[in-house]
Formats: C-alpha cells, sequence, structure tokens
C-alpha cells in the first residue's frame, strides 16, 4: 500500500509536468538550462521569505499558536509576493541577456523566443515549487504509518498530489501570461496574475476541506490554461486544425505528409 | 583503519599525465593538430582545477559567435547529465545503504582530529585542524605530481595510477557491493561475487587506460567519483567536511589562477610540451560535430581514477586541417573528476544530515547553475577554470540556508496544508 500510494502519488503530482518536460524541453539544451535558472530564482526568493519569516518568528511569542498562525498567514503572502517579484527579475535579467547575446551574434534571430522562454521559466518556477512542496510528503508516504491517526484528514497524500499538479501547471501559465503582459506593458495583467497567485495560496488555508481549496484551484488553473492560451497565440481555429491534423505549419515543422 | 591510509595514497596520486605512456584511443581521436591546446592539467591529489583552454584558430567572428552560443549550451547540458548522475547515484546510495551514514569513529590518517569533543569551541578547532592537514597533504601531493611531470617521470605517474585504479575498481566496489548485499539481504556466494568484481574491474581498467566505447568510459568515470564520494562522506568527520570543502574551493581557486599555481604550472608545461595534460581523472564529453573533411583531434584519453581534487574543465577546441574555407570545431569540455567528487560529497552531505529532501534538492539546483555560471566565464575567458569555488559556494550557502530558514518554513506550511 505504501509503495502504491508513493507512486500514485508521484506520478500525479509530478506527470504532466514531467510529461512537458521530456517531450517539449529536454531536447534543446538552451530551454533546460533556462529551466533550471528559473527554478534557481524560485529558489532565491523561497529563501528571502523564509529570512524574513524566520527573524520574524524569533521574535515573536513562541507559545501563542494563534501568534505563530498569524505570522505562517504572513509568510505565505510575503512569499508569494516575492516569487512574483523575483518572476520579475527573471524576466528582466532574460531581456538583458537576449539583447545582450544578439548583439554579439549578430543574428537577426534570436536562439530563443520570448514566449519559450517565458513557457520554460513559468515550468522551472512550477518544478522547484511543486517538489519543494511535495518531496517530503512523498518520501514519508514510502514508509509505514496511519494516515489521519490524530483526526486529521485521510486524504492528506491524494490532496496535496492533486493541488502539488495545480500549482506546477498554475505557475507554467503564469509564467507565460507574465511575460506576454511584460512584453505589451499590461500591467492590470500582471496584477491579475499576482492576484491569482494569492488567491489560490490563500484558498488553502481552508484546508483541511478540500473542497473549498482544491476546486476553486482547479477553476482558476482553467481560466489561466485558457488565458495562457491565448497569450501564447492560440485560437480555437489554432486548436481546431491542430487537432484535426490540417495545420500546415505544424505538420512542416514535424516533417508529417498532409 | 589501514585500508583507508593505502586507498588515501592512492586516491591522491591521480593524475594521469600519461600522454605518452597511454594510447589515444584511434577509434575516437585522431591527434593530428599539434597546435590543439586541449590540455588540463590534473591534479590529482591536489585540489581540483579547471582549467578550460581553446584554441582559436582563424574563423569568422560572427559564426564563430553563434557556435559558441549553440555549442555553449550544449556542453554545459553534457556536462549537467553526468554531474546529475553522480550525484543520483550517490544520494540514492545515502539514502538506502546505511553504512555510509554510520559513524563507528574510524577516520582517516589525514583527519586524525576527532570531533567528538564536549565544547563546540574544541570541536570547531578541531575540524580546522583536519582541513590545514587535509589541504596540506593535497598541497604537497600537487606539488610532487608538478614536479614529476616537470621531470617527466611519466613510468612512476602512470603505475600510481594504474595502482590507484586498481584499488578503486576492486576493493572499493567490493566493499559497495557488499554493503548494498547487506542492506538488501541479498543471499549471496562468494564465486559469483568474485566473477562480478573481477569482470567489473578488468572491464574497468581496460576502458580507462586503454581503449573502450566512450559512453563506457564515462560510466565507469562517473561510478568511481561517486564510491570516491561515498569514502568521503563515510570517513570525513562531521564539521570537517564542510570546512574542507570550503578550503578546497579556496585552494582550487589558488592552484589555478595565481600565476605561480601548481595547476597552472602543469597546464603552461603541458601546453609548451604540446601535450594533452593527464588524460586521465578527466572527465571529457566529446562533442563530436561531424563533418567529413574535418579531423576531430580532441585528445580524449579517460583515465580516471578516484580523482582527488584536480578538477578541470577544460575546453578544447581543434581546428582541421581542411582545405575549404569552412571550419568545424570539435569541441570537448572537461571537467576534472575531483570535481564530481566534491559535488556529491556536498549533495551526499546534505543527503545524509537531515534526512530532508528539500536540503538535497536546494543544493542540487544550486551546484548546477554554479556550474552554469563557471561554463559561462570558460566561454568569455577562454583559460583554464577553476570548476569548484562558484558551485561549492552556492551549494555551502543553500546548504546552510535551506537547512536553517527554509526548512522549518517549509514544515510549518506542509503540516498545515499550505501552499504558497
Amino acid at each position: 500500500m505504501a509503495a502504491a500510494v508513493f507512486f500514485g502519488c508521484t506520478f500525479i503530482a509530478f506527470g504532466p509536468a514531467a510529461a512537458l518536460f521530456l517531450f517539449t524541453i529536454s531536447r534543446d539544451p538552451l530551454r533546460v538550462i533556462f529551466l533550471i535558472a528559473g527554478a534557481f530564482f524560485w529558489l532565491v526568493s523561497l529563501l528571502l521569505a523564509s529570512l524574513v519569516w524566520f527573524v520574524t518568528v524569533q521574535m515573536s511569542n513562541k507559545e501563542s499558536s494563534s501568534q505563530q498562525k498569524a505570522l505562517l498567514i504572513f509568510g505565505v503572502v510575503l512569499s508569494v509576493l516575492l516569487q512574483e517579484l523575483f518572476r520579475f527579475a527573471y524576466y528582466k535579467l532574460l531581456k538583458k541577456a537576449n539583447a545582450g547575446l544578439l548583439a554579439i551574434s549578430q543574428e537577426d534571430t534570436m536562439p530563443i523566443s520570448v514566449r519559450q522562454l517565458a513557457y520554460v521559466s513559468g515550468l522551472g518556477f512550477g518544478f522547484m515549487s511543486g517538489a519543494f512542496s511535495v518531496v517530503n510528503i512523498l518520501s514519508d508516504s514510502v514508509g509505514p504509518g496511519t494516515v489521519g491517526i490524530h483526526g486529521d484528514s485521510q486524504h492528506y497524500f491524494i490532496s496535496s498530489a492533486f493541488m502539488t499538479l495545480a500549482i506546477i501547471l498554475l505557475h507554467m501559465f503564469w509564467g507565460v501570461v507574465f511575460f506576454e503582459a511584460c512584453e505589451n506593458q499590461r500591467w492590470w495583467s500582471v496584477g491579475a496574475v499576482v492576484f491569482s497567485h494569492l488567491l489560490v495560496s490563500c484558498l488553502t488555508f481552508v484546508n483541511p476541506q478540500y473542497e473549498g481549496s482544491l476546486i476553486p484551484t482547479y477553476l482558476v488553473l482553467c481560466v489561466m490554461a485558457g488565458w495562457a492560451f491565448s497569450c501564447a497565440g492560440g485560437s480555437l481555429r489554432n486548436l481546431k486544425l491542430c487537432l484535426t491534423c490540417k495545420d500546415k505549419d505544424f505538420l512542416l515543422a514535424n516533417h508529417r505528409p498532409r | 583503519m589501514n585500508t583507508s591510509d593505502s586507498e588515501e595514497d592512492a586516491c591522491n596520486e591521480r593524475t594521469a599525465l600519461v600522454q605518452s605512456e597511454s594510447p589515444s584511443l584511434p577509434s575516437y581521436t585522431r591527434q593530428t593538430d599539434p597546435q590543439h591546446g586541449t590540455t588540463e592539467p590534473k591534479r590529482v591529489s591536489e585540489g581540483p582545477a579547471a582549467a578550460a583552454e581553446r584554441d582559436s584558430g582563424p574563423v569568422p567572428d560572427g559564426e564563430d559567435e553563434e557556435l559558441t552560443l549553440k555549442y555553449g549550451a550544449k556542453h554545459v547540458i553534457m556536462l549537467f547529465v553526468p554531474v546529475t548522475l553522480c550525484m543520483v547515484v550517490v544520494v540514492a546510495t545515502i539514502k538506502s545503504v546505511s553504512f555510509y551514514t554510520e559513524k563507528n569513529g574510524q577516520q582517516l590518517i589525514y583527519t586524525p582530529f576527532t570531533e567528538d569533543t564536549n565544547s563546540v569551541g574544541q570541536r570547531l578547532l578541531n575540524s580546522v585542524l583536519n582541513t590545514i592537514i587535509m589541504i596540506s597533504v593535497i598541497v604537497v601531493m600537487t606539488i610532487f605530481l608538478v614536479v614529476l611531470y616537470k621531470y617527466r617521470c611519466y613510468k612512476f605517474i602512470h603505475g600510481w595510477l594504474i595502482l590507484s585504479s586498481l584499488m578503486l575498481l576492486f576493493w572499493f566496489s567490493y566493499m559497495y557491493l557488499g554493503e548494498v548485499f547487506k542492506t538488501y539481504n541479498v543471499a549471496m556466494d562468494y564465486p559469483t561475487v568474485a566473477m562480478i568484481i573481477w569482470n567489473f574491474g578488468a572491464v574497468g581498467m581496460i576502458c580507462i587506460h586503454w581503449k573502450g566505447p566512450l559512453q563506457l568510459q564515462q560510466a565507469y568515470l562517473i561510478v568511481i567519483s561517486a564510491l570516491m564520494a561515498l569514502v568521503f562522506i563515510k570517513y570525513l568527520p562531521e564539521w570537517s567536511a564542510w570546512v574542507i570543502l570550503g578550503a578546497i574551493s579556496v585552494y582550487d581557486l589558488i592552484a589555478v589562477l595565481c600565476p605561480k599555481g601548481p595547476l597552472r604550472m602543469l597546464v603552461e608545461t603541458a601546453q609548451e610540451r604540446n601535450e594533452p595534460i593527464f588524460p586521465a581523472l578527466i572527465y571529457s564529453c566529446k562533442s563530436a560535430h561531424p563533418s567529413s573533411e574535418v579531423h576531430h583531434s580532441e585528445d580524449v584519453i579517460l583515465e580516471r581514477e578516484e580523482a582527488e581534487p584536480e578538477v578541470q574543465t577544460h575546453r578544447g577546441q581543434n581546428r582541421s586541417y581542411s582545405a575549404e574555407e569552412e571550419l568545424e570545431e570539435d569541441r570537448g569540455v572537461k571537467l576534472g573528476l575531483g570535481d564530481f567528487i566534491f559535488y556529491s560529497v556536498l549533495v551526499g552531505k546534505a543527503a545524509a544530515t537531515g534526512g530532508d529532501w528539500n536540503t538535497t534538492l536546494a543544493c542540487f539546483v544550486a551546484i548546477l547553475i554554479g556550474l552554469c555560471l563557471t561554463l559561462l566565464l570558460l566561454a568569455i575567458f577562454k583559460k583554464a577554470l577553476p570548476a569548484l569555488p562558484i558551485s561549492i559556494t552556492f551549494g555551502l550557502v543553500f546548504y546552510f540556508s535551506t537547512d536553517n530558514l527554509v526548512r522549518p518554513f517549509m514544515d510549518n506550511l506542509a503540516a498545515h496544508q499550505y501552499y504558497i
């Protein structure tokens, strides 16, 4: 049972993201590097947020559990804001780097487009965020134990896995929308991304009432998916062409006859 | 422990400066270009030095830069994969085989001071003393190696290397296999083990010191680095290990970049003599960019035994003598095995102490980013560079901060199931 839970939750949490990585990113070395750099930026943002939280906890009253909970909530909000700040910082860094590379290489086109960078960096953020959220839980699920023996929810593992899946995909969509918004100076879109991130994180405060957190999170996921799809240049027409294998550009790019 | 003593000695002497002794691998390299200056001095016993060298010939600039970028990214990935594999092997072993995390008081002779003291100050002092002794041993070995190389004692070096490889491929892998069998309670008989170890070791010796398929050589080098890292994780005391990691990065920086640094002298001597430096103890990823007219004279001789610090990131670029305009470059980035070992020691120790996977992941990402930055610097400066300092610094910073700051935060979040 332990191995089943472990493998099941791992595949739920990381399956789609791993598939995305395998099929779209692993072949191109430049994308892999930017993915890992994205993960690094997320890590740095988490570090800063933890530092601030740690300092505030040291200064607070450790006995009072309500105060600790309030500090934790503050930590969550701060962490979300810092993550988005670092996403913006990564965007700026990538623009600078791309401009630099373009200047050096004297080529007309950049080796990697901003949209690809948006996707890859979003996925990098997602991977790291998901990994940090769920890896310890997964490693605990391998061992013996009884879930919810003290009255907690029995669905701890599976709900964590689903939440992680949602967060990883959301980070990817947020990345796409965010970069597109920064490119076109649409700051309200940026604000919407930050707001939806805050919304999803704050929804988790109602855990273990999973209906209150998982369902709205997945609704936000669907909305963001549609938004990211249209930001990346997709439309109903594209979708139809792609699904019926009539999209000539795609077929040409993949060397398939039509 | 007596065996560890000799193992350490053997390990420390890993420098394979046996260009003249060890034959090239004809199927992979054709040494046609005397001006190819890919050399990496490998200082086995001393600190790691990453040497990156690039021989440039005439080439149109724009094309050069475009190729630089494309191949640069490819080389970064070509180093990411083996480094990741080595770390994965070490972490998997640490998490499953408890032998490598048990401390039963045995220490190497290079770290004689015990850390079982009563006060924090005493413990710190002991670990610093241990570090000083270890680094001095490494410095002495490196200088010894450079002297041997300067006076062309190739046979001595070659013999030293072969002895080390033997020890590593047979003895350490036998120990490792034994511990894995004990952990999983596998019933095994001596004749089978003898056959397995004999085959493993013999093929390893051949691949590393003579000829063999490139991927098999690379696999053996990764396995050897992992075994060495595991030995370090087991026998180095807690605090000494961290201080040693820090000190060795500093030493690497000095040894490779200072004008009188031993590793730099090694590189320069090898260049003067137009010899490939220390083919052993270096992991090389050949990025063959095949073109029919191009001769790839990348010197890739993979002989590597446990490399103590001697890390070189080396990038050689060979120009072909083709009559045509276009020059295809065969670039291979080389990284010393000492780098692999110390990266894996850092990640392995992060995995061993605490049992928290977040810390391990954070160190892993930090090391990869450090490696990426080092390779970027390599592309800019085009000379031998130390591969340890940036990665180990990032790794240490992230280890301590994740362990002390991020872990309580994430644990609290996980307890309440809050997501950020």
